[in-house]
């Protein structure tokens, strides 16, 4: 046991717990920012296996990891831009277009993988470039903190300031304004001239993004080649996520770093002798617990706020 | 006068695809810094002028003229560039923002990438302080009281620049205090040049405020007055009226033991707002009796309390002695109460589901319609085939999905499902809205026999034909209250009817309480 507790205090862990969040905190906030506008992309999995898939084969072929992470992300916002064509002005399920995205992604990546590389599993054969990580000055060299927080891949830090950046976005600039007054009244919105279908649009396109960062830091980062259904999950992970942090930027980022330290700890206890299937359920057990005492926390609250407006009431009265 | 209106709408119909004649060769004319009252029933074309007017439909004939130029809106965007707001009966607010965040929406002032905030709150400070509109910026929308919202929406208004403020009737959701707030702020408003058109039908309101009236039935003009050149009375002759005479040989039925039974029946909503003020009346076999009344005077309430589907009324309501308040739907129903609801889209039929399905709906449970585990296909089929033919319903089949019948025959299949579970009380909730002449006169026909069998049936209604041709007694409703009673429907005149509707006239309670009988 005492080797279990080890594991956990240790600074390797911690900056794994980082290392592992990253593809979840990008695929989260994608969540978010189309949730906000009121639809729900659940092609986040599918757009994050082809930006995977992109930045290998592109970075192979110009040798630049920057152009890869480029191409990547070009694939992933043309992807959600199909998406918004199609549920947006067509009006196709924006569920079943999240399915087909998802389908499409991945039968197609294993397709174009075989074409490309001649193999159905992985593409070892594919010189691909990785993004480099960053180390930085004067944090690598604190104690405890410099270890956990510095030498990480660039994409994390990338997710981290994409936090900021997302909570800027949201709360301060007309955009999120509009963003979040089109997800919860529509009618509102447009009665006051906002192009609902446009803002809609726009979330979509930035969703698409977040979850290209996600799929090319998978391939280009996290590992440095494409397998076949390399994102696990993920993506549906990171819906779940923004779901538990409650729609806040905050919260999904909290939420985030919860399931990555779940997840880091399934890794971390592989060496262990606990069953592999018992320790994979980690994540799923985490949330679980977390979902209630979220729950019960809330439950408190609405009551305490009833009752402190039942008292203005009655003082009004 | 001899200035030239400020907006004029000539000759205006609107026809929608339908073939509903919402609007036919309405004119009207607006001066600027008048209040303009536009009253008239329910359906009577009020709210589809409004909509011409804010761009949000576009008439299929006719000219709006604005200032001198003819202007044409495809979207209340240009409508608002056109300085014409709309305060909606619905709110249109984003709950979880701010007042200074749903006032500034859509037209943000901006420093760099931010929302220049400061400026919004100076902006909204500047519009309620000379306005006298008090309200706090960074409160939530959904932390205000209703009159605060609608502080927020006529601001909301204000800020786009408008100088015509359409207001669909504004003190439907108001108390009495809030109401005179309102009247004081629209007269200021007034004051400071703007126009405004006020959408209402309680007469009182408009007598207090407006200068001219428009007078609107059937979706026509039927005039327009000078306030003080016009009586509640004459007013509400106008307003009410019936244009074509239904005429039913009824036969006299002399009633039968009270069926339903409803006592100091009280409700008051979650907004604290009392719906329905002890009401009380029976319904007896054999009998028919008639709510007139304009719509949101607690109507919707008082079937709700009557059919299961609200919960927080006090009172006592029996069905053939049994207590209801409280029971489920189920429970009700199987008390011999059937219900034909207001609208079938929604409530009355399964829109996807075959004809017989939706007439089965009340009964598949019952033994006598099922074989075993599974429904026996057989006899439901050859009732649908029955009631298809007794009906006149126009369909393919049984089997037909309902949604592609028309709205008079879908209503035909609701009514049958009803009638034909063999009920002791039957609520009809506007049964005739919206169908064809044919349609409506075999429902009332049916209506009748059910009557001749001895059934008890409530009809609430806003077409007064239907209401005074069809029932044998008849009350009014008005601001959750009983204000009349007629123990027997010939006695009614159009014109007292109108009186009671419109809350001019009302009975004293000992006259009301005669429609309960022991």
């Amino acid at each position: 046991m005492s080797n279990f507790f080890d594991i956990l205090f240790s600074t390797d862990f911690a900056f794994s717990v980082l290392r592992v969040m990253t593809p979840i905190l990008f695929a989260a906030l994608g969540a978010l920012i189309s949730n906000k506008a009121g639809i729900v992309n659940i092609g986040l999995e599918g757009t994050m296996l082809v930006s995977a898939l992109t930045g290998v084969i592109v970075s192979a072929y110009t040798g630049s990891a920057w152009v890869g992470l480029l191409a990547g992300i070009l694939a992933g916002v043309a992807i959600a831009a199909l998406l918004g064509f199609f549920t947006l002005k067509f009006k196709t399920h924006i569920i079943l277009g999240g399915i087909a995205v998802n389908m499409f992604a991945s039968g197609g990546t294993v397709f174009i993988l075989y074409l490309v590389s001649g193999d159905k599993g992985a593409s070892t054969s594919l010189k691909s470039a990785t993004l480099p990580s960053l180390h930085i000055p004067l944090l690598q060299d604190i104690p405890v903190l410099g270890p956990i927080l510095s030498g990480h891949n660039v994409l994390t830090y990338v997710s981290l300031v994409s936090v900021a950046g997302l909570y800027y976005l949201l709360a301060k600039t007309p955009l999120g304004l509009r963003i979040r007054s089109v997800g919860e009244n529509p009618q509102a919105a447009q009665s006051v001239g906002v192009r609902v279908n446009r803002v809609q649009f726009v979330s979509l396109l930035i969703s698409g993004f977040f979850a290209a960062l996600g799929g090319a830091y998978m391939s280009m980062g996290y590992l440095s080649l494409f397998t076949r259904d390399m994102t696990a999950g993920r993506g549906w992970i990171g819906i779940a996520a923004e779901a538990v942090g409650r729609s806040t930027t905050i919260g999904t980022f909290l939420s985030s770093l919860l399931f990555g330290a779940a997840d880091a700890l399934a890794n971390a206890l592989q060496i262990l002798k606990i069953p592999a299937e018992l320790v994979g359920t980690t994540p799923y057990v985490v949330t679980v617990i977390g979902l209630v005492v979220y729950a019960v926390a809330e439950t408190k609250m609405k009551k305490r706020k009833m009752t402190k407006k039942e008292l203005k009431k009655a003082k009004q009265v | 006068m001899d200035q030239s209106p400020l907006l004029e709408m000539r000759k205006i119909s609107k026809v929608y695809p339908n073939g509903v004649v919402a609007n036919a060769n309405v004119n009207f004319s607006l001066d600027k810094g008048e209040i303009h009252a536009i009253v008239g029933e329910n359906g009577a074309g009020k709210s589809t002028l409004m909509k011409m007017i804010f761009g949000m439909e576009e008439p299929s004939e006719g000219e709006m003229v604005l200032d001198g130029r003819k202007v044409r809106f495809r979207s209340p965007q240009d409508a608002i560039d056109n300085g014409i707001g709309m305060v909606h009966q619905h709110f249109m607010l984003v709950p979880s923002l701010t007042v200074v965040d749903n006032m500034i929406l859509g037209m943000e002032p901006t420093k760099g990438f931010n929302i220049h905030y400061k400026e919004a709150i100076r902006m909204t400070r500047e519009l309620s302080a000379r306005y006298n509109l008090a309200i706090d910026p960074l409160a939530k929308v959904e932390d205000l009281s209703v009159g605060m919202k609608q502080k927020v929406e006529i601001l909301k208004v204000l800020i786009r620049g408008a100088h015509i403020l359409i207001l669909d009737e504004p003190t439907a959701v108001l108390t009495p205090q809030e109401t005179e707030e309102l009247f004081r702020q629209l007269l200021a408003l007034k004051r400071e040049g703007h126009t405004i058109v006020f959408i209402s039908h309680k007469l009182k309101e408009v007598k207090v405020i407006c200068d001219r009236i428009t007078i609107m039935r059937g979706g026509r003009t039927e005039g327009v007055f000078e306030t003080s050149a016009v009586s509640e009375q004459e007013i509400s002759r106008l307003m009410v009226g019936r244009n074509v005479v239904l005429k039913y040989d009824k036969g006299d039925r002399p009633p039968g033991p009270s069926v339903l039974q409803v006592r100091n029946l009280s409700y008051i909503n979650p907004e604290r707002k009392p719906v329905l003020q002890d009401i009380g009346f029976t319904i007896r076999e054999g009998e028919i009796v008639g709510i007139a009344g304009v719509e949101g005077n607690g109507q919707a309430e008082l079937v709700k309390a009557l059919t299961g589907s609200l919960s927080g009324a006090e009172g006592e309501v029996a069905v053939g002695g049994e207590t209801i308040l409280g029971r489920t739907i189920k429970e009700i129903r199987q008390l011999g109460v059937s219900y034909i609801p207001e609208d079938r889209m929604r409530q009355g039929a399964a829109k996807d589901a075959s004809i017989s399905d939706n007439l089965i709906s009340m009964f598949y449970r019952m033994k006598e319609w099922n074989k075993g585990l599974l429904l026996n296909r057989k006899k439901i089929a050859g009732f649908s085939e029955a009631q298809i033919d007794r009906y006149k319903i126009r369909a393919k089949g049984p089997e037909q999905p309902i949604g592609m019948l028309s709205g008079g025959n879908m209503q035909k299949v609701v009514v049958a499902r009803e009638c034909e579970a063999g009920p002791k009380l039957l609520i009809a909730e506007q049964p005739t809205r919206g169908v064809d002449v044919g349609a409506a006169q075999l429902i009332h026909q049916r209506l009748l026999e059910m009557r001749a069998d001895g059934c008890a049936i409530l009809l609430l209604s806003a077409d007064l034909n239907e209401i005074l041709e069809v029932s044998d007694s008849l009350l009014v409703m008005y601001n959750g209250q009983f204000v009349a009673y007629y123990p027997d429907v010939k006695q009614v005149t159009e014109e007292r009817l109108g009186f009671a509707m419109l809350g001019i006239e009302r009975q004293s309670d000992a006259e009301v309480r005669r429609a309960i009988h022991d």
